[in-house]
């Protein structure tokens, strides 16, 4: 799915980073370059980021969704991320998680309020679409907020 | 986009007076996007503007602007000065997406609640800023930031645009960046209140300064243009090109006055730009076709075209 057959009225801004202590950013760098070139603009960091940064940096940026790579159990402290964004007000902001997931921990995180996870394999397409979908979806709830 | 109810435009306005991050991130959405909530935003801010000093930094790619902008934050803070920064970064040309990387060096003030980071895209106009970095910076002064940082994507030769917009402009000068002639061209160098040679601890350094104070000796006007070195990774030289450019903010504000006014003509005089621009390129087919052709055969020079097409945007 190309940007033209969805009409924004700017472009989707992301976030693309990694939190914990796994610095394997082969990943989300490559998935960085897949939404720029599907016309995003995309917010990059290196990994090792505290979860209270990428809070603070989803803010003051203004992203519709956070894209979070966890190759080494780092998913696990996704959910007091999810925490920590309803927490600051930022609930309308769609986080997917994408990289090694045991299938047993995926639930867990659904349940925390991540959107999607994607498994190794996964289509640039298909990442790119989701992202467009949730960017939507994020610009609804935002705006429909009281 | 749905209109936004005045009340919600009320209450975020008075949210962002009060320094509330979100609602200046919000408000700095709406103008990158020229959403129609900013025509009544501009209005309200207007009288909670011109108290900021804004500090405009521009550099070759790789000149370290970023991590210059990290040690000059920690400068500022600890001069209990609140701070907020505008860094753009280029945009495909392709397909419009950009990453934006510059605060992956700034995160050493990630958890200060005084310091705000913005990412822009410069969305392909060239001149190295963002269309609406002039509203940008004025939602960050009227949210009370003390000093707004604004850095330039990593510029060639003739960027200028910066010094027109911030109150004083530091130039970053990489050392070893060609002979001497890279020194006397026209183009960026001219337009800083400060040359910094950053990354002075590798080799050169010394050499690029003593070009760079040399080409400036040779420039017509003799206004003295300080030249500093700094190692931004380690914070070296930083705090003493802090104080100079404080004062030479201090000396300008004594003519505020002119000051603001230069830069509310150059927003005006950019407006007018953009809103005849969008009227050609939105002609009908055949009024496009008639002018280009009109032009071709010699009819009328470029000049005359643009003077026919002004004449009829104001009687519309």
């Amino acid at each position: 799915m190309s940007m033209k057959e969805n009409t924004f009225d700017y472009p989707p801004k992301v976030l693309v980073t990694k939190i914990g202590l796994d610095g394997h950013d082969r990943g989300s760098r490559i998935v960085a370059a897949y939404l720029r070139d599907a016309g995003m603009e995309v917010v990059y960091t290196s990994p090792w980021q505290k979860i209270e940064a990428v809070v603070r940096l989803a803010l003051e940026e203004d992203v519709d969704v956070i894209g979070i790579s966890s190759l080494a159990t780092d998913h696990l402290i996704i959910p007091q991320l999810m925490g920590r964004l309803r927490h600051s007000g930022l609930e309308h902001i769609k986080v997917v998680v994408g990289g090694i997931i045991p299938a047993a921990e995926q639930a867990n995180l659904i349940e925390s309020g991540v959107s999607h996870v994607f498994h190794p394999g996964v289509s640039r397409e298909l990442i790119v679409e989701t992202f467009l979908k949730l960017t939507h979806e994020s610009r609804n709830a935002n705006e429909n907020r009281p | 986009m749905k209109k936004i109810p005045d009340s919600k435009l009320i209450n975020l306005y008075d949210r962002l007076i009060q320094g509330e991050s979100a609602a200046l991130a919000r408000i700095i959405t709406y103008f990158e996007n020229e959403l129609p909530a900013t025509v009544e935003i501009s209005r309200l801010i207007q009288g909670n503007l011109g108290k900021a000093m804004v500090i405009g930094i521009t550099g070759a790619p790789g000149a370290g602007k970023s991590t210059l902008i990290n040690a000059y934050i920690r400068e500022l803070r600890k001069r209990k000065l609140s701070v907020a920064v505008a860094a753009v970064d280029p945009s495909s040309p392709v397909t419009g997406g950009a990453i934006l990387g510059d605060r992956i060096r700034m995160s050493e003030h990630a958890s200060d609640p005084d310091v705000f980071i913005r990412s822009l895209s410069s969305r392909g106009k060239s001149g190295g800023l963002s269309e609406y970095i002039g509203n940008i910076i004025d939602v960050m002064d009227a949210a009370g930031k003390e000093v707004v940082l604004v850095e330039t994507v990593g510029t060639g030769q003739s960027e200028v645009e910066i010094a027109e917009i911030a109150d004083v402009s530091v130039v970053l000068c990489p050392p070893g960046l060609g002979d001497g002639i890279q020194a006397i061209k026209s183009g960026i160098l001219e337009i800083g209140d400060f040359l910094v040679v950053n990354k002075a601890d590798l080799p050169f350094a010394e050499k690029t300064v003593l070009e760079l104070k040399s080409a400036l000796e040779l420039r017509k006007e003799k206004a003295v243009i300080p030249v500093f070195s700094t190692v931004a990774t380690t914070g070296e030289g930083v705090s003493s090109l802090v104080d100079a450019v404080a004062s030479c903010f201090y000396q300008i504000s004594r003519d505020r006055h002119s000051h603001h006014h230069k830069r509310i003509l150059k927003r005006v005089a950019d407006t007018a730009t953009r809103n005849m621009k969008n009227y050609i390129l939105k002609l009908s087919e055949a009024a496009k076709t008639s002018l280009c052709e009109k032009v071709q055969s010699g009819e009328l020079t470029t000049d005359q075209a643009a003077d026919l097409c002004f004449k009829e945007y104001i009687q519309k």
